[in-house]
């Protein structure tokens, strides 16, 4: 049942996605796709449960490494994608 | 569930709002600012609520991964040059995989495994894999380290279908066999290998098809590693960006009228056989005549291409740009969905030269316009301006829509040398009666324009 429970939201947020992204303008794709970079990041959550067990196991390590690439994602994604963001003025301003 | 796991999974479903808002918010340039740092708290929120979970007994791990990830991520933030965004796009996508690649192989050891967890266990890794490799791969090539160009070698499809084979064939075996390690290693490997031959036969011209979809799966990874170890905000956060990269895949290649299959398959370097006899002749302009037809015109239309960021001339057009409407000229710009190795690469680069979005016009909104505009100046594009693509039925950009610069009264291209472009096809343009060529690099021709205007 969990399977299935989970396949409905993963349908759910496809259909969701591609609703959102449809109305993004296309002169902010590159910020779109570094934003989404920063989403993607996502798993550093699943991966801090996998670094914190204690077990000083190989699951462990591979948690801990997977935590700083995904924190990479996540900090850097939203940094630049501010920086990028903070350029994109209207005219007269 | 006690009292704290049920405060996870509502932070949960709040950060999810929080990514969802925030998309939603990118929708305007003027209210986009917002949505990512609406979105910033979505990740801060799950983030913190996964920390608090009672099955961490030890922080310092996580800790020393996240301090170590924050500060190479905010240093590359800083650094990174807006021409360069397309190769640190390409990477943080290969992290993406990469994390997800750990995440799935860590939670093989975590918790029960039944064949559903299993299959969703080898798809994050392959995902994963084939993303992190790829995307090196793509990094190197837009970063020039390693040769832009397509890899072909005769057999590629027989290796590429037998390693697709193996991959199938090591994807049952771990699941009938999960005790085995020996098959979660031949699953890495060969996903990682994967990856890097999807990515070589395809050229330079179509990272931006390459990267979009790289995005994508980036997205689908983090998704499938939250089947693996059972965790909704994963698939959500990881579908709407898996979703993402989907339609920027599409719109790219609609973008170029090539299908996602043509463009993956077969290398575009294998088309330029194809000859145009192209009639006429190339009628070169220096600085100075090309100042005077600018300053009578009263419409100039601007279309940059990938030229113009490797030329860095993105801050001597918004000068010239300021100057031709102190003239009392009327400045436009007509932005290609491919210009550039990134979907919205020009616009990121004229909006960092402080040239406002609502100049920057799409495609379909200059086309119309173009038989109005006195001058169109072509800077470091091609194919996007090729005129072939509407009427030469045997050029292989035949059908691509591109941004008609041949119907202005005169079109101005800057270009260093007459060598084609990417794809190797012959320009009609650079021979039409109403083209002039403007020699030399971008940055300079420019800058020679403003110094005739002050």
């Amino acid at each position: 049942m969990e399977a299935v429970f989970l396949t409905f939201i993963l349908m759910l947020s496809i259909f969701l996605g591609f609703e959102l992204i449809n109305k993004v303008p296309a002169t902010l794709h590159t910020p779109l796709m570094s934003g989404a970079n920063a989403i993607s990041g996502i798993t550093v959550v699943g991966a801090i449960s996998l670094a914190g067990t204690g077990q000083h196991d190989i699951a462990q390590w591979l948690g801990a490494a997977a935590v700083a690439l995904a924190t990479i994602n996540v900090v850097g994604g939203y940094m630049v994608t501010d920086r990028m963001l903070a350029m994109f003025k209207k005219r007269g301003k | 569930m006690g009292a704290t796991g049920l405060a996870i999974q509502l932070a949960f479903v709040v950060a999810a709002a929080l990514f969802i808002f925030g998309l939603k918010l990118l929708g305007s340039a003027a209210t986009a600012r917002k949505g990512n740092l609406l979105s910033a708290v979505g990740m801060l929120l799950a983030i913190v609520a996964a920390l608090i979970d009672q099955g961490i007994v030890e922080f310092q791990w996580i800790l020393v991964g996240m301090v170590i990830g924050g500060v190479i991520g905010a240093a590359t933030a800083r650094l990174v040059q807006m021409t360069s965004m397309p190769e640190m796009v390409a990477l943080f996508n290969g992290f993406g995989g990469m994390a997800s690649l750990l995440v799935g192989a860590a939670a093989l050891g975590a918790g029960d495994s039944n064949t559903f967890i299993l299959v969703t266990i080898v798809l994050s890794i392959l995902i994963g894999g084939l993303t992190f490799t790829g995307s090196l791969v793509a990094y190197g090539k837009l970063s020039e380290k390693i040769g832009s160009g397509a890899v072909t070698f005769s057999g590629q499809q027989v290796v590429n279908s037998l390693l697709v084979l193996a991959i199938l064939a090591s994807a049952v075996m771990f699941c009938l066999e999960p005790a085995n390690s020996m098959w979660l290693y031949a699953i890495i490997a060969l996903s990682l290998l994967f990856g890097i031959m999807a990515v070589i036969p395809i050229g330079g011209a179509d990272m931006p098809v390459v990267i979009s979809l790289l995005n994508s799966y980036s997205g689908l990874a983090a998704c499938a590693a939250g089947f693996a170890i059972n965790n909704n905000i994963l698939i959500v956060a990881g579908s709407l960006v898996g979703a993402s990269g989907i339609i920027l895949t599409q719109i790219m290649c609609k973008a170029m009228n090539r299908s996602l299959s043509n463009v993956l398959f077969s290398g575009f370097g294998s088309v330029s056989s194809a000859e145009t006899v192209v009639e006429g002749e190339i009628k070169p302009i220096s600085v100075e005549d090309a100042f005077y037809v600018l300053e009578a015109a009263t419409s100039v239309a601007i279309v940059p291409g990938y030229g113009m960021a490797v030329a860095q001339a993105q801050h001597v057009v918004k000068e010239l740009c300021e100057l031709l409407e102190e003239n009392g000229c009327e400045v436009n710009f007509g932005i290609h969905p491919v210009a550039g190795r990134m979907p919205g690469h020009m616009n990121v680069l004229l909006a960092e030269a402080d040239v406002p979005y609502d100049q920057l016009l799409e495609m379909d909104e200059i086309n119309p316009r173009m038989e109005t505009v006195d001058v169109a100046i072509v800077i470091g594009a091609n194919d996007v301006v090729n005129p072939a693509a509407r009427e030469v039925e045997s050029s292989p950009i035949y059908g691509m829509p591109v941004i008609n610069v041949d119907k202005a009264r005169t079109v101005f291209v800057l270009k260093r040398s007459m060598a084609s472009g990417f794809a190797g096809i012959e320009n009609p343009l650079f021979y039409k009666e109403n083209t002039r060529m403007l020699f030399g690099d971008a940055k300079e021709s420019i800058g020679g324009l403003i110094r005739e205007f002050s």
